[in-house]
């Protein structure tokens, strides 16, 4: 990241920004030091970082809306449409 | 719950049932990624219904090396690609819009008042307490890409490579939608439980 100057401290506003940089392994390994450091020395960004892990933590438990009967009865048609039918059209492989 | 795995072995054999589970499944998240795709919401129904007959007719082909999932999403946008709707593929990418509203850094940069750390049970309580639908409002509310970005990554569990592929945009790119959608999500979450005075 090139917003960060080398070997200063980072701020807490930097430390923000780089939280999913972070948490997805995207930093160099001397600034994933330096963010490390500064969490080791900040509770607020420890809570912020936290806060962001419960967020993504919550977003993975929404759970899809439920077919309405009517969609179940159609999706079930359709089913036995497409089978019936010939042969398949071109799809990517896997 | 059964697995995709499970579902897809029955649905090789022409299980019907399993069919409509797996469309349970994925059915309003594929709707979800499909109308940032397409103009409307007719066009992204027609597009998802498509989808599933890809799906039937080309059950066979579906060899495993990607998940089932990846594989569903990749089917849904190039049928979107191709349904002959120009594609809004603007990138809402505003590289000066923060994580934190700066009013709540000092003017060195660091947080002018404490965070307050949440509850670790804070997720579970979110649901129990019927959070979701605030939650699943402000992931709707997010802009175009950022919203597909954080729907296949934190909700349906893509990992990062995948969902680059499915929505065709570089790693760097989804990194940023990522970051600023967990951003205002948590944004969301802190006013939430500051409103309902428990932090």
């Amino acid at each position: 990241m090139n917003l960060l100057r080398r070997r200063e401290d980072l701020a807490c506003r930097q430390v923000v920004e780089l939280v999913t940089d972070y948490l997805e392994n995207a930093l160099s390994r001397s600034d994933r030091k330096r963010f490390e450091r500064h969490l080791r020395a900040c509770p607020n960004c420890s809570a912020y970082l936290d806060q962001i892990r419960q967020t993504i933590a919550t977003t993975g438990r929404l759970t899809p809306e439920s077919l309405t009967p009517e969609a179940r009865d159609a999706f079930t048609d359709l089913y036995r449409a497409w089978r019936a039918e010939g042969p398949p059209d071109e799809e990517p492989g896997t | 719950m059964e697995s995709d795995d499970e579902l897809l072995t029955r649905l090789r054999d022409g299980d019907e049932q399993a069919f409509v589970i797996l469309v349970g499944r994925y059915q309003s998240t594929l709707l979800r990624v499909a109308r940032s795709f397409v103009p409307s919401t007719a066009v992204a129904e027609e597009v998802v219904q498509d989808t599933w007959m890809g799906v039937v007719r080309g059950i066979d082909r579906f060899e495993g090396r990607s998940s089932f999932k990846t594989w569903l999403f990749r089917i849904m946008v190039n049928r979107a690609r191709t349904s002959g709707v120009r594609e809004n593929r603007h990138l809402t990418l505003d590289p000066t819009e923060p994580a934190v509203s700066p009013d709540r850094f000092d003017a060195n940069g660091a947080w002018a008042e404490p965070i307050a750390p949440w509850e670790s049970d804070v997720d579970d309580r979110l649901v129990a307490e019927s959070w979701g639908p605030a939650l699943r409002a402000a992931v709707d509310a997010l802009p175009g890409r950022q919203r597909d970005v954080v729907v296949l990554r934190d909700v349906e569990g893509l990992d990062a490579a995948d969902v680059c592929e499915v929505l065709d945009i570089s790693e760097g790119n989804q990194r940023v939608l990522l970051h600023r959608g967990r951003s205002r999500l948590r944004t969301v979450l802190e006013d939430e439980l500051r409103t309902r005075g428990r932090s």
